[in-house]
């Protein structure tokens, strides 16, 4: 009897311990989270500057100093980050769904690509258009 | 990988697919976008706005658009349930998020085709 007692399934719960003993695909899936949940509260904010950037010769110079101060360029790096983030892991996600990558030396392998692929990106992409 | 039913009720299958489907459009769009920028390379108003005004780009931007909002209710929605218990306060926060998607779609719809 005793030994098919059902063992009761170990609860560990403390989010900030998880996080910092993560192998790197975990890490990987919460910056996904972490970016997805940044891109959406931005959504307002992004729209608004595509609009003023389009609409008028006036509301695209408004566009042009709003985007020049450095707590814009401050967001834009993040925003980039992101973006680069949700991009890339989401597109190894994809493989993943397609079975492509499964195995554990594989899918570490395809976190630290990611990792190293949108950091770089971001990298340049800031260097290129916000310095 | 597990055989489900793709057909039928659906319950989570058919936002898993439409998670995916919409990441997928995303991803070409901006592959897309960028090379039209990088061809252009607009500096000022007036070629950045044409680029927004060709009907194929207003097309695609306003479907990347869509995506981007039916696959951003998919993961908020998935927030909600992850992490807010009580019912009345995720039922409020879906309501809340389902409204805020619906105005960006229509803000957006407005800004593209003023162009």
């Amino acid at each position: 009897m005793s030994a098919l007692r059902i063992r009761k399934r170990p609860k560990y719960l403390d989010l900030f311990s998880i996080m910092f003993s993560l192998p790197m695909p975990g890490l990987l899936s919460i910056f996904h989270r972490v970016s997805g949940v940044g891109l959406f509260l931005a959504l307002a904010p992004l729209i608004w500057l595509f609009g003023a950037s389009v609409t008028s010769p006036e509301s695209f110079e408004c566009f042009a100093r709003v985007t020049a101060h450095p707590i814009a360029k401050l967001s834009f790096a993040g925003l980039i980050w992101a973006f680069l983030h949700h991009f890339c892991a989401g597109i190894r996600f994809l493989f993943i769904d397609l079975d492509v990558g499964v195995d554990l030396a594989a899918a570490r392998r395809s976190a630290a690509i990611v990792f190293v692929a949108s950091l770089t990106l971001t990298a340049l992409i800031c260097w290129r258009i916000l310095l | 990988m597990i055989n489900r039913i793709v057909v039928g009720a659906h319950y989570g299958l058919k936002d898993w697919i439409v998670q995916r489907a919409t990441a997928v459009v995303m991803a070409f769009y901006s592959v897309f976008i960028v090379t039209i920028f990088l061809t252009l390379r607009p500096s000022d108003f007036d070629v950045w706005r044409s680029v927004f005004a060709n009907g194929a780009v207003k097309f695609f931007t306003f479907l990347f658009a869509l995506s981007l909002f039916y696959h951003a209710w998919i993961g908020v929605r998935d927030l909600w349930m992850d992490y807010v218990k009580p019912v009345s306060v995720r039922l409020t926060l879906h309501a809340l998020t389902i409204l805020a998607l619906t105005g960006y779609t229509a803000w957006i719809a407005a800004i593209l085709w003023r162009l």
